[in-house]
């Protein structure tokens, strides 16, 4: 009897610790889904954009980034609480009314930000691309980003393309990147 | 007895009046210590980032509009999920990280009072003692060997 319930305790504590090791592999997995896509591009592959589907800023309608496939995409994370992004928001929303008509998507994610700091963000810099609201920041581990603002390039093909760009750019580098994107063929 | 109890009861009834003011009338210190910084991973009041220092305002502004503790947790929840909770509320999965230690706890005493009942029986059975005739406590073997060689030696 005692050895039965020393069995019974044994196999408790195994499935305890098993599900627990899972757990954590599964937490650390998710975190560092996007690690290798930086490195990557760095070595001229082109690794498929992870997918992305959230809320509006506006909470008025669904943003996927599947749904742009065809299209070439900046995908810009920021927020308002980050003073780079606000050099960058302008540069961008040049982009967007240049572009747009070749076929280039901007596509902002705010992330890890208040939603009504955002929108008054949107307002003063008088931002029309799309952007999706992802309040807890699941994306950014998604990309293997680290912190903001962090932009990358997604080719028609949905295959990330040009450089990773870690904090601000210029407008010289926001011009070529988008460049290489348009120039990807659809498939 | 009584007035144990009665002690029990007063504290009882003094924690749950502060819990119940503190829902209702909540403040920045006392939020602080219960939400996340969603960048920096620690709670406000540890955190600078300026992400903390924008949602220390928007607690503020929610305190000076009356919300109570849950509103404003909830509207922060809203916006940046259920991370931004230093303590997982109590329910659905988060339920296991209030349960686990319990039942870990559970698992523990059950194996030590185990161990305890199985060294208890394996312990070798004491050897029982004869009273003495006198009603002292009997001599120890060896030492009623040395006496007995003693006397013997008296003797001869």
């Amino acid at each position: 009897m005692a050895s039965r319930a020393k069995i019974v305790l044994q196999a408790a504590a195994v499935l305890v610790v098993a599900s627990l090791v899972v757990l954590l592999g599964w937490q650390v997995a998710e975190k560092e889904e996007g690690r290798g896509l930086s490195g990557a591009l760095e070595r001229g592959e082109r690794p498929a954009a992870p997918e992305l589907a959230f809320e509006s800023l506006d909470g008025e309608s669904e943003i996927s980034l599947a749904d742009y496939r065809g299209k070439a995409v900046v995908l810009n994370f920021w927020a308002s609480w980050c003073i780079p992004c606000r050099t960058e928001a302008p540069l961008l929303q040049e982009a967007w009314e240049r572009y747009r008509g070749d076929g280039l998507v901007v596509l902002g994610i705010d992330a890890q930000d208040l939603r009504a700091d955002a929108r008054r963000f949107v307002e003063r810099y008088g931002l029309t691309y799309p952007i999706a609201y992802d309040g807890n920041g699941a994306s950014l581990g998604r990309f293997g980003n680290t912190g903001f603002p962090e932009t990358w390039f997604v080719g028609r093909d949905g295959r990330l393309v040009g450089e990773h760009i870690v904090g601000e750019f210029d407008r010289e580098q926001l011009e070529r990147n988008v460049e290489a994107a348009l120039d990807t063929p659809a498939r | 007895m009584t007035r144990t109890l009665l002690v029990a009861l007063l504290s009882v009834l003094a924690l749950a009046g502060a819990a119940a003011a503190s829902e209702q009338a909540p403040t920045l210190a006392e939020l602080e210590r219960e939400v996340m910084c969603p960048t920096c991973k620690t709670t406000l009041e540890l955190s600078d980032a300026p992400v903390a220092d924008r949602m220390r305002a928007f607690i503020r502004e929610r305190i000076a509009a009356g919300d109570t503790k849950s509103e404003i947790k909830d509207a922060l929840v809203a916006q940046f999920g259920e991370a931004v909770l230093a303590a997982p509320p109590r329910r659905g999965f988060n339920l296991l990280a209030w349960v686990l230690p319990l039942v870990g706890a559970a698992l523990a005493a059950g194996a030590l009072g185990l161990a305890l009942r199985r060294w208890s029986r394996t312990r070798a059975e004491p050897v029982p003692v004869e009273p003495s005739a006198n009603g002292r406590s009997p001599l120890d073997p060896e030492l009623e060997r040395r006496l007995d060689e003693e006397l013997a030696r008296y003797d001869a």
